[in-house]
């Protein structure tokens, strides 16, 4: 571990923490296609903004370059990535020797994830896999750090990968009394930290953090707030309505809708939803500054990778720093 | 039980083919009870099949037999003669039916009339759900009697994911979330630190992982071999 000078895997996300600053991450969605050009370019817009970006793994069950290949490129970029695995599509054995391979390759960071089920994707055709869970995702890589051991047991010769560990919560999904202690239950895992779904609730959030902070698990993991900008009045209604587990106010929507009222021309209304979109976000991102808890925030701008320069800026969370 | 549903018409009439005698071997245990492959069902295939068979102007010979149990070969043992008389044998047992059948008479051409689907119970008239997925090693024990492996959608052993709403799975308004089941029976139990502990990976290999399963009782057996 010296070689580390004392941090667990030495990530850029991890100094930042360690150091107590509020740290910052966003979102990277690889494309649906080899073209490593697009990763590059999205790189290049978050770079310097963000203290670390997630590069999502087969998102919403559709098939992508791989958190891998992607995250790799964006390193090279010089931004770091947060590498995304979920247990819908690897078993233990597929899932290990990636660790491995993305740690030689300068992965870091890992988020553990369930995934979302592939009936959502483009292909529901597919067997999944779910040989582990996502809370037992995060044991195996936290003993690949700390006990060199492999899941098996078998111990690990050579370099073993040390990852700063993460894992998502939903303060949103039900039963809400038991959330709290799930999260609990991750950090007893040996979660480093946490990113939270999309956050447009902000009372019903601080009251789950205030059990969190009660059953002191903030204590024990950094507790990243996710936040979002969104583009459209339909997005934020369809987040509402759609998505299991998401709890858009009809306030935030109504703010939405209100946004391009009046406004006749569309590209000019198009910015006008974006506009309020971004200043929600800012408002959200000073509201998580101010509750107990909350280590920094995750910024989810999907395919408007453009959005996060201009949060971070209106946030007054810049210049980033530098461990 | 096992719960099975009859394949489309279309389906098993391209499966019989030209065949000109055709028995319908029915099972008189878990399909019958589901509706889907008892002695009623067979008499309505073979009624079915008759007609449509006279409809595109040839005749065929189509015999049904239920027997109590079509999975033990024992049971079968009663229609030999049917079966020879057979071009081929549409049975409307379960997937272990059909194999019993096929095992019992090599020579036989044996399809099958059902889709098996789950093991489950009826949860009203006409509604079965699925329960069980015989992983080998029950561990309802830990989680109020509600199996997690069958009934949560990711298997998850440390549920709930991030998806489950308002009781129901992220997949489907009609799919219960199994873990906010064994969360609100262990909460009304006061049993919830069954589930504060991380339950650890499973060992899969009890499952259709390990390769296909056998057991073997020696108490139970009529000839004890001797094993090394
Ligand atoms: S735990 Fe295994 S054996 Fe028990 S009900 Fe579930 S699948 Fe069946
Ligand atoms: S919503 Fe519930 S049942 Fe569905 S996958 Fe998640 S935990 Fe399992």
């Amino acid at each position: 571990m010296s070689e580390l000078n004392g941090y667990k895997s030495g990530s850029n996300l991890e100094k930042v923490l360690r150091a107590g600053h509020f740290a910052v991450t966003a979102e990277l969605g690889p494309p649906k296609n080899a073209d490593g050009e697009v990763v590059r370019k999205k790189a290049g817009i978050l770079k310097g903004f963000v203290d670390a970006a997630n590069i999502t793994d087969n998102q919403t069950a559709i098939v992508r370059m791989s958190s891998i290949g992607a995250g790799v490129i964006a390193f090279q970029s010089g931004l770091e990535p947060v590498m995304q695995m979920t247990c819908r599509d690897r078993n233990r054995l597929g899932m290990q020797s990636d660790l491995l391979g993305g740690y030689a390759l300068g992965m870091r960071n890992i988020l553990c994830l369930s995934g979302d089920h592939q009936t959502f994707g483009n292909h529901p055709q597919s067997k999944n896999v779910h040989d582990i869970d996502s809370l037992q995702l995060v044991q195996m890589v936290v003993g690949l750090r700390d006990k060199a051991s492999l899941q098996c047991g078998e111990e690990i010769k050579g370099l073993n990968p040390r990852f700063f560990v993460g894992a998502a919560e939903n303060p949103f999904g039900d039963p809400f009394d038991w959330r709290p202690y799930r999260l609990g239950k991750k950090a007893k895992a040996g979660a480093d930290f946490i990113q939270t779904q999309l956050i447009y609730n902000v009372p019903r959030f601080r009251e789950f953090m205030k059990r969190v902070v009660d059953l002191g698990v903030h204590k024990q993991v950094y507790i990243l707030a996710g936040v979002g900008p969104l583009k459209t009045p339909g997005a934020a209604r369809y987040m509402r309505d759609q998505v299991p587990g998401m709890d858009v106010p009809d306030e935030i929507v109504a703010r939405m809708e209100a946004a391009g009222k009046g406004i006749e021309d569309r590209k000019q209304k198009a910015a006008a939803f974006k506009e309020e979109g971004l200043r929600i976000c800012v408002e959200l991102i000073q509201q998580m500054r101010e509750i107990e808890g909350i280590a920094g925030v995750h910024i989810m701008a999907i395919e408007w990778e453009e959005a996060v320069p201009i949060i971070m800026e209106r946030a007054g969370l810049l210049p980033r720093p530098v461990p | 039980m096992i719960v099975a549903e009859q394949k489309p018409l279309k389906e098993i009439q391209s499966l019989v083919g030209e065949a000109q005698t055709v028995l319908i071997v029915g099972c008189g245990t878990c399909v019958t009870v589901c509706f889907a492959g008892g002695e009623k069902e067979a008499g309505i295939l073979g009624s079915l099949l008759r007609m449509s068979a006279r409809m595109e102007g040839h005749e065929k010979s189509i015999g049904e037999v239920t027997v109590q149990r079509q999975c033990e070969w024992e049971y079968l043992d009663a229609i030999g003669d049917r079966i020879a008389e057979a071009d081929i044998v549409l049975s409307l047992g379960c997937g272990v039916g059909v194999q019993a059948l096929a095992e019992r008479y090599p020579d036989a051409i044996v399809i099958p009339g059902l889709d098996t689907k789950f093991m489950g119970l009826p949860l009203e008239q006409g509604v079965w759900a699925e329960r069980c997925a015989a992983c080998g090693q029950c561990i309802l024990g830990l989680t109020g009697g509600i199996c997690p492996i069958a009934r949560c959608s990711k298997q998850l052993l440390n549920g709930p994911c991030g998806g489950s709403s308002k009781g129901k799975c992220e997949v489907n308004p009609e799919i219960e979330c199994a873990w906010q089941l064994i969360y609100d029976k262990l909460n009304a139990q006061g049993r919830l630190d069954l589930i504060m502990e991380i339950t650890p990976p499973k060992d899969w290999r009890t499952g259709r992982d390990g390769g296909p399963r056998k057991i073997v009782r020696q108490d139970l057996r009529l000839v004890v071999t001797e094993e090394a």
